[in-house]
């Protein structure tokens, strides 16, 4: 599936994005599941919240990591993977 | 910034002695009689010191504070606790995700809502067979058609649909119609859970197991019917260790990412531990649940390697499964530190090889079902069973 910089997705159902302090890392929790987010993956799924589009995105966290080449081929490949997982869903 | 894409942008497992897991098992009364119940077979004697709904509280605060995010409220049947909605509510604002294991008994319009407004994010419904007939003799109760309701139910108020089906071989020949029958209820994840043998399941194991082409055709089946519905359903077969060559890596490693609470209060890696003896358990009237993750000596007995025996210990293959379950090596070997006797590389794998012929003699499965009721647990707590039982060396 192609990922269009206009794309808005959310948590998908049955699921829940979530900040664990004891793991100091993000999870996604569903029935029968927990996975444990590396940072960089937390912070785009963090972002997807229904409203944000893919640009938006990738516009936020261009900012906050400057210092990251070509941050925008990353947030796609997450977000990609997001999908697949069936972790988010398409809104618009 | 760059993302793991080999590990599904999953940091690796860093969880090492952190629960992330709390099973709560509540209560152990239940008005089924499953034959496949891993419940312990004395629960008769946890049954009139269960704890109060303020120390089950105090037990959800203290394993989230641990680290526990995924949380299982589990029993016997959890609904015959009138605080089952008091304690699904403090769950949620604790943050956990929070999944009733119920067989539908004591569920109604009322609770059902009642336990949605509190925040309960799934329920997991076990469901026995497609037939009436299997349902209501494998439990023991007439709950064929209580289930059905339940899971509309269930849909209705928009919770996932998860069911748990555990196979055994009076079902497990039926798999594709119950595939069907979860398919037309709507159910977002099926679980066929082939029965391990503890509790009252190795009671009846002679009874329950299936033969050896039975598994085959039935993973075949679910294979291909996996195939067919992709996503929509998400099938988890877990495979019968016993026709396995390798333990399973059990409860993900001994005290790894495992708590229970038992009814009575008792704090365990895995469901059966009380089985091995010499070992004294952490209860939650004395003790905290941080002193018993990290402190307590049993929960730090089978924790890394330095345990092992050979053939384990100098196994290329350690790593993989930890060497296998405790308690089915202490249960069919009388030694909890040896390989699982599913290992091929055990010196006692001829037990399960044996276990295996006997599903061919028709003799062997002949002997009546022990159903799981109060009366046939007491029996066996006052040792009226020694002949069903000689062969284990612990009771289930």
């Amino acid at each position: 599936m192609t990922i269009d910089t206009k794309d808005i997705y959310k948590i998908a159902a049955h699921h829940r994005f979530q900040w664990e302090k004891a793991q100091d890392c993000y999870v996604i929790l569903f029935p029968e599941g927990m996975v444990k987010l590396n940072g960089s993956a937390g912070e785009v799924l963090n972002l997807v919240n229904g409203e944000s589009t893919v640009e938006f995105i990738t516009e936020t966290l261009s900012k906050k990591f400057t210092d990251v080449p070509n941050i925008a081929k990353d947030i796609e490949g997450m977000i990609e993977l997001a999908l697949d997982k069936a972790w988010i869903e398409k809104v618009n | 910034m760059v993302l793991d894409k080999k590990n599904n942008g999953v940091s690796a497992s860093t969880t090492a002695t952190q629960p992330l897991w709390l099973l709560a098992e509540i209560t152990y009364q239940c008005p089924l009689q499953c034959a496949f119940c891993y419940n312990p077979t004395d629960f008769d004697k946890h049954t009139q010191n269960e704890l109060d709904t303020n120390s089950w509280i105090k037990v959800l605060r203290q394993a989230r504070d641990l680290g526990a995010a995924q949380l299982g409220l589990s029993g016997g049947e959890p609904l015959l606790r009138k605080d089952i909605e008091e304690i699904v509510t403090e769950a949620s604002s604790l943050g956990y995700y929070s999944n009733l294991i119920t067989s539908g008994a004591g569920m109604n319009e009322k609770r059902i809502d009642a336990l949605k407004d509190g925040g309960l994010d799934h329920i997991q419904l076990s469901m026995h067979d497609i037939t009436e007939e299997i349902n209501n003799f494998i439990t023991n109760t007439k709950t064929f058609k209580l289930k059905q309701k339940i899971a509309a139910m269930i849909k209705d108020r928009g919770y996932p649909m998860v069911l748990n089906v555990v196979l055994h071989r009076y079902n497990i020949d039926h798999i594709k119609e119950i595939l069907e029958m979860a398919e037309g209820l709507g159910a977002d994840y099926i679980e066929l859970a082939n029965t391990q043998y503890y509790g009252w399941s190795l009671v009846n194991r002679d009874q329950l197991m299936p033969k050896r082409e039975q598994v085959i055709h039935a993973e075949k089946v679910t294979n291909e019917f996996r195939e067919r519905i992709g996503n929509k359903m998400k099938i988890f077969f877990v495979v019968p260790d016993y026709y396995d060559e390798r333990p399973k890596k059990c409860m993900n490693g001994w005290g790894e990412v495992f708590m229970i609470v038992t009814a009575n209060g008792d704090v365990l890696p895995c469901h059966s531990a009380r089985v091995i003896p010499n070992l004294e358990f952490p209860n939650v009237k004395d003790t905290g649940l941080k002193g018993a993750w990290y402190d307590s000596p049993a929960f730090n007995k089978f924790r890394g390697d330095d345990w092992m025996k050979e053939p384990c210990r100098s196994c290329s293959e350690k790593e993989n499964d930890l060497g296998g379950c405790r308690c089915q090596a202490l249960l069919l070997s009388g030694d909890a530190e040896s390989a699982d006797p599913v290992c091929t590389k055990s010196p006692n794998r001829h037990l399960i090889d044996q276990a295996i012929k006997d599903t061919e003699n028709p003799g062997v499965e002949a002997k009546p079902i022990m159903f799981r009721s109060n009366k046939n647990s007491k029996k066996i707590s006052d040792g009226e069973e020694k002949e069903r039982l000689e062969k284990f060396h612990a009771t289930p």
